[in-house]
């Protein structure tokens, strides 16, 4: 361990605010990037299994107009 | 030679190898990427010329490093797509480009916070940090094409074209930038020379890299699957996926 | 064949001369654009002769974004150009022929225009001279890699500014190299190597721009 406690840690001798900053601002970054990928396949599976649900409603509406008709 | 990558053109087949892929880029990743973080910030020895502000380097060279590699990544995924008429490789192009732009911005920032303390100066129009800039731009310019056609599969092969002709440009837009700066450069900016770096440095450093290019990798599965399904959404294979995704929430 | 290829010239430079305000625009622009850095930067020789070269060099890659629009666009959107790349003549070498007339069109009076703008910004003659070499080698490259970048946009109907986002970097090495030719002559150097450099980028854009822009042009015509 370098540092020996933990406000000498966050100091880092004089350019604690930039290294802090730097590593701060990259983690957020590349976690947004994940939480936009996961956020759009949640958001994908959803509306495609809507449309889906909705097609096969459809068909089936379609199926029980023509049993009427007949 | 390339038989075994032939396969993998179909959407389906690379979906499933990438959604089998993506938890273990994503594992190594973290098991890579935090370790070496820690160590770099907590157990590495500070710089004898710069302090601890050198810790920077731990997520400014990789980002730096994978920038440039991603884009060359995405051209080869241009071409492929080009010359054997995969659209799978467009997909895959256009789903590392908005990652390759997130490592450049990285880059530039993480140099910018660095480049404050040790020349004084948020920017300086160096060599590197120039290129990197113009990197930005050739990012920008990709996923501006893409998102400005309606048709994908069209934006998909102009975006690739741009692509191509931006890794062609890339050695001259490096050399040409370096000259210039050589040419300009100011008094003010004392260039480091690059001390070889003790190995005690470096083993965290080599982790941060090869994290970062899980990260890269496993982002690039995660969007690609998503693109997949967003073009290939009408499919059966896609609603048999789903269906059975459904049985299996059902069921639980 | 080449019947054809001649008529594309003749029907493209026709075109071309006969809206003489659009012609005439550029190059008004290009002067605007040279008079005002006096007049926000002051008029004192020295400092005009330090940033004239690059004020020139900027101006004329602006005027060549302006007016690459009409490479391809006016017959994109009349339907001729889907007729010309029907025609069965390589598309190739219709591109390359309208990035001549491109090139004869919006840079060549640039370059006649260039002694008076040497002029405005005192640059001194070994400088012009240089400066003039390099226009000559520099902007048929500008219009050979503009053409890939209207070629790709020319069906997209938003995004004025993406032909510029897609082409400044390939023109920023361009820009390095020129003014810097320009400098080593104000200094009394040799900018030969320089411009050879600048020459080889020519050669190779010349070898490969036509082959991109008519893949572009193919992928956005559907």
């Amino acid at each position: 361990m370098q540092f020996d406690s933990l406000s000498s840690l966050i100091a880092m001798g004089g350019y604690g605010f930039y290294v802090w900053l730097s590593f701060g601002v990259s983690f957020l970054v590349m976690g947004l990037l994940v939480i936009a990928a996961k956020a759009e396949r949640r958001n994908l599976l959803k509306t495609i299994s809507k449309n889906q649900q909705r097609q096969v409603r459809i068909q089936k509406a379609r199926q029980n107009g023509q049993s009427a008709q007949e | 030679m390339f038989k075994w990558l032939h396969p993998y053109a179909k959407t389906q087949a690379a979906y499933s190898l990438s959604q089998r892929l993506t938890p273990w880029f994503a594992g190594i990743c973290v098991l890579l990427l935090v370790p070496g973080t820690l160590w770099g910030l907590l157990f590495t020895p500070a710089d004898y010329q710069q302090g601890d502000s050198f810790r920077i380097i731990y997520i400014h060279v990789p980002a730096a490093m994978l920038s440039m590699s991603t884009y060359v990544a995405m051209a080869v995924a241009a071409l492929v797509g080009i010359v054997w008429q995969w659209r799978t490789a467009f997909m895959a192009m256009i789903a590392m480009a908005p990652v390759g732009a997130v490592m450049t911005f990285i880059a530039l920032f993480t140099g910018a916070a660095w480049g404050k303390p040790m020349w004084g100066a948020w920017w300086v129009w160096d060599a590197r940090l120039t290129s990197e800039l113009i990197l930005l731009f050739l990012y920008c310019g990709v996923i501006a094409l893409y998102s400005a056609f309606d048709d994908k599969q069209q934006a998909g092969k102009a975006a690739g074209i741009m692509a191509l002709v931006g890794v062609v440009n890339i050695p001259v837009i490096h050399f040409s930038v370096q000259w210039w700066n050589t040419l300009h450069q100011g008094a003010t900016i004392t260039k480091f020379d690059k001390p070889s770096i003790a190995t005690e440095m470096l083993w965290p450093l080599l982790m941060n890299i090869a994290g970062m290019m899980m990260f890269i990798a496993a982002l690039t599965c995660m969007r690609l699957n998503n693109e997949i399904l967003r073009r290939e959404q009408h499919r059966p294979w896609v609603s048999a996926l789903l269906h059975d995704r459904r049985e299996n929430q059902n069921a639980v | 064949m080449s019947q054809l290829i001649k008529g594309v010239l003749q029907r493209d430079l026709a075109i071309a001369f006969n809206q003489k305000g659009e012609l005439a625009q550029p190059l008004l622009f290009l002067l605007i654009v040279v008079t005002l850095f006096p007049i926000a930067v002051g008029p004192a020789p020295e400092t005009l002769q330090r940033i004239g070269p690059g004020v020139i060099w900027v101006a004329a890659i602006l005027t060549a974004l302006l007016g690459m629009e009409r490479l391809f666009k006016q017959d994109y959107l009349d339907g001729s150009l889907e007729q010309l790349l029907l025609s069965g003549v390589p598309v190739f070498q219709i591109v390359a022929l309208k990035s001549v007339v491109h090139w004869l069109v919006c840079f060549l009076p640039l370059l006649i225009l260039s002694p008076l703008l040497a002029l405005f910004l005192h640059l001194s003659m070994p400088m012009y001279l240089a400066l003039f070499l390099s226009l000559l080698l520099g902007t048929p490259l500008l219009s050979l890699v503009g053409a890939i970048a209207m070629g790709l946009t020319v069906g997209v109907q938003k995004g004025a500014l993406l032909p510029l986002l897609l082409m400044v970097p390939v023109f920023i090495p361009l820009l390095i190299f020129a003014t810097s030719a320009v400098e080593s002559a104000a200094l009394h150097l040799s900018y030969a190597p320089q411009l050879a450099i600048i020459g080889a980028m020519l050669l190779c854009a010349l070898a490969l721009a036509p082959f991109a822009t008519a893949y572009a042009l193919k992928v956005s015509q559907h």
